[in-house]
């Protein structure tokens, strides 16, 4: 196939389903064997929510890539992954190692003789560097998430004892 | 915190696990994941083996030198016991139905927590040890020796399942995972291999009756703090009477209910709804505590802790029992009440003293759920229910593993909520009734430093209610467990903030229209009733 002019968005659109596949499958990996297959059963939205959330997640994410980064994609469906992986992995390293696979694949997708084309690497930089910022905001969710943990803790003890302190009078009502 | 490594580090990073046999991965205990060993003190207690100070994460669990031999006879002697267990132990065909139906598979991606490898920890070393083949063929029949690895294997994966049962509704051999944990908790007690979180509630219960150890006057002192607050909601003193002897009925519930909120407005639901009803009841210091964490240690402990109830009701001469809301306790009651302490018959089959329906189901156990109770009233149109005041809420149902799956209790709360509140929606399918997902947080996992583990194992179920809340705008969870109303808040504002939890009675006391109340503008928990901001805006 002979391809025109094409700028670097055209032929991601061309071979989306392909990189999304491989970028699914590259975040899946990084589970065990037996997870991973079981992983890969996206469609099941209410049994399978881990594996639904990426596929859905990380297309949303391609296309939030591909028209500019619309901020409200970008952070639903980051943070519906981010949460997860926030709480599965415990580096923050490991839980949004996911975002650069995304760099990984499309370089291989596209392959030698696409990249070699007038115009394409500059394109291929911007959208690289456009990944490296998703990868950014998601050390940031994890952060978050990870604070969330710790205050759903303290809340937990906070909780507990609030009768009791009422009950030793410790904690007066408002109208007393 | 670990400095974070450069974008172009962390592409380079090859994050594939070794794909190595699940016997030949050794366990990793990481941070969050497990729960405080016991103390020393909350074993000396009851009597339970081995108390010590130990740190689940240190190498040295501080075992008695013939562990492994204690643990050898000890499931030998429960294969003789339970014939469930052995053939659990001889039937599984690893045909894999089971495998992805566990909440804790599915939300930490661990392939031991898939219930048939779960099982398989102890069933590898049953062949080992009690069978032929696996003496001879050892690793080849899937048989492997019980060492100190295998042990800690034990602990850390018994304590990431909730006995829920959901695998064994998808096993064509009906074998239910829940019954194979039960055992290995057992086992890991007989070397004193507790978490403090079951421990110490189950010692508490032990020496004043309930989890918590609250002494009578902080049971009385903490329901006088929610008849304040009812007189504040319906200007009516409502006064409950204690450990009172004659009364028709004596009323037991989670010790949950008396202690932290949101348990607390399902408590005052029942204050309101008894008082309404004018119910000859009473409350026992003693029989405070319907749960029991000792079904999370042994069969025997169990026992023990639940004897008080039906004593209670001797002593007091009731009639018979009414049981508030909470799941693993009517597990334990309706499965195992009557065999451990009966037989009751010094109580009268329980029968409605306003509808005059006698409930057979309980003939034999002489105890009835809140939920059958009220929809009974509600069907024979005992009450009189304003569900409007609850049209701020858009509720959901949570089937709690216990009473939905484990006992069948399907209908009756639904059918009680649909009369008290205007907007009900259902969850997903396969998320719900004997399908339902785990909270995440049950068999006494519901500690905080265990938070990973629940917010992972809760996941499944608070993506059923994500979506819920995202495409019909839900805004309220109920259920009738104590444990869910504890453990369901933190789920909910890790994964989708915006719900809240309820228990159904508290739902109930605010749609109950009780004689003689004043106007109500508020709901149970203080918040303004729907309409009323209006009304106050406009005057
Ligand atoms: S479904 Fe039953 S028989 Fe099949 S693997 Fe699971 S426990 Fe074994
Ligand atoms: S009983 Fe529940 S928690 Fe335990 S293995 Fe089965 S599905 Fe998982």
């Amino acid at each position: 196939m002979i391809h025109g002019n094409m700028n670097l968005n055209h032929y991601l659109i061309e071979k989306k389903s392909t990189i999304l596949k491989k970028w699914f499958d590259a975040v899946v990996e990084t589970y065990p064997h037996e997870t991973s297959t079981f992983l890969r059963k996206q469609k099941a939205q209410f049994t399978n929510p881990v594996g639904y959330t990426l596929s859905e997640g990380i297309e949303h994410l391609f296309d939030a890539l591909l028209q500019g980064m619309i901020p409200d994609t970008v952070s639903r469906f980051l943070d519906s992954i981010i949460r997860i992986r926030a709480i599965q992995e415990f580096s923050p390293s490991e839980a949004v190692s996911f975002i650069f696979q995304l760099k990984k694949v499309v370089r291989l997708e596209l392959g030698k003789e696409i990249l070699g084309q007038q115009g394409i690497a500059e394109e291929l930089a911007v959208f690289e560097s456009a990944v490296d910022d998703l990868a950014l905001f998601s050390f940031d969710l994890f952060m978050k998430c990870r604070e969330k943990i710790y205050e759903l803790k303290a809340n937990e003890a906070k909780n507990m004892t609030f009768r009791l302190l009422q009950q030793a009078r410790l904690i007066v009502d408002n109208q007393d | 915190m670990a400095k974070l490594p450069k974008p172009e580090e962390l592409s380079k990073i090859d994050y594939t696990p070794p794909k190595t046999s699940w016997m030949d991965t050794p366990v990793v205990f990481k941070e969050g994941m497990f729960c405080h060993g016991s103390k020393p003190k909350s074993l000396e207690l009851v009597g339970f083996p081995n108390p010590r100070d130990w740190r689940p994460a240190d190498a040295d669990w501080k075992l008695p030198e013939n562990w492994k031999q204690i643990l050898l006879e000890g499931i030998a002697e429960r294969l003789e016991k339970y014939r469930s267990f052995r053939l659990f132990m001889d039937i599984c065909v690893r045909c894999g139905a089971c495998a992805d139906k566990c909440h804790f598979f599915i939300g930490t991606g661990d392939p031991k927590n898939m219930p048939v490898l779960r099982a398989e920890l102890i069933r590898s070393v049953y062949r080992k040890e009690f069978t032929l083949a696996g003496k001879i063929f050892g690793k080849m029949a899937g048989a492997r020796e019980l060492t100190i690895d295998v042990l800690k294997e034990w602990w850390y994966y018994f304590f990431q399942c909730t006995e829920c049962r959901r695998c064994s509704v998808f096993c064509p051999y009906g074998i239910d995972q829940a019954e194979i944990t039960i055992i290995g908790r057992e086992l890991l007690n007989l070397l004193g291999l507790n978490i403090e979180w079951i421990a110490g509630p189950v010692s508490n219960c032990y020496m004043k009756g309930n989890h918590l150890g609250l002494e009578p006057h902080t049971i009385v002192g903490n329901l006088e703090y929610m008849l304040d607050d009812i007189e504040t909601v319906t200007g009516k003193r409502i006064k409950p009477t204690f450990n009172r002897k004659g009364a028709e009925i004596l009323f037991v519930t989670p010790s949950g209910d008396l202690f932290a909120d949101p348990g607390t407005y399902t408590c005052m639901g029942y204050l309101m709804l008894f008082e309404e009803l004018g119910l000859d009841y009473t409350w026992s210091t003693y029989a405070s505590e319907g749960g029991n964490f000792g079904f999370f240690t042994s069969n025997e402990m169990a026992k023990r802790l639940n004897s008080k109830i039906y004593a209670e009701a001797k002593r007091l001469g009731v009639k018979w029992i009414l049981g508030g809301e909470c799941g693993h306790m009517w597990r334990v009651l309706s499965q195992y009440m009557d065999t451990w302490n009966g037989p009751a018959d010094f109580l009268e089959v329980p029968k409605s003293p306003i509808t005059g329906t006698v409930f057979e189901n309980a003939k034999s156990m002489k105890m009835v759920h809140v939920a059958e109770f009220t929809a009974d009233l509600i069907k024979n149109n005992k009450l009189k229910l304003d569900p409007k005041r609850n049209d701020h809420l858009k509720v959901t149902w949570h089937d709690s593993c216990n009473v939905a799956r484990g006992m069948g209790m399907l209908e009756e709360p639904r059918y009680v909520l649909k009369n008290v509140v205007n907007n009900f929606v259902e969850m997903p399918e396969d998320t719900i009734r004997e399908k339902t997902f785990c909270c995440g947080s049950g068999t006494g996992l519901n500690a905080s430093e265990d938070m990973d583990l629940r917010m992972k194992g809760g996941f499944p179920r608070a993506n059923a209610v994500k979506f819920v809340h995202e495409h019909y705008g839900v805004n309220m969870l109920a259920n009738v467990c104590a444990i869910d109303r504890a453990t369901l808040p933190p789920l909910m504002d890790y994964w989708v903030p915006g719900v809240k939890v309820a228990g159904l009675h508290e739902l109930v006391a605010n749609a109950l229209v009780m004689t003689g109340e004043k106007e109500r503008t508020t709901d149970l928990r203080g918040e303004p009733l729907p309409g009323i901001e209006q009304k106050e805006e406009k005057a």
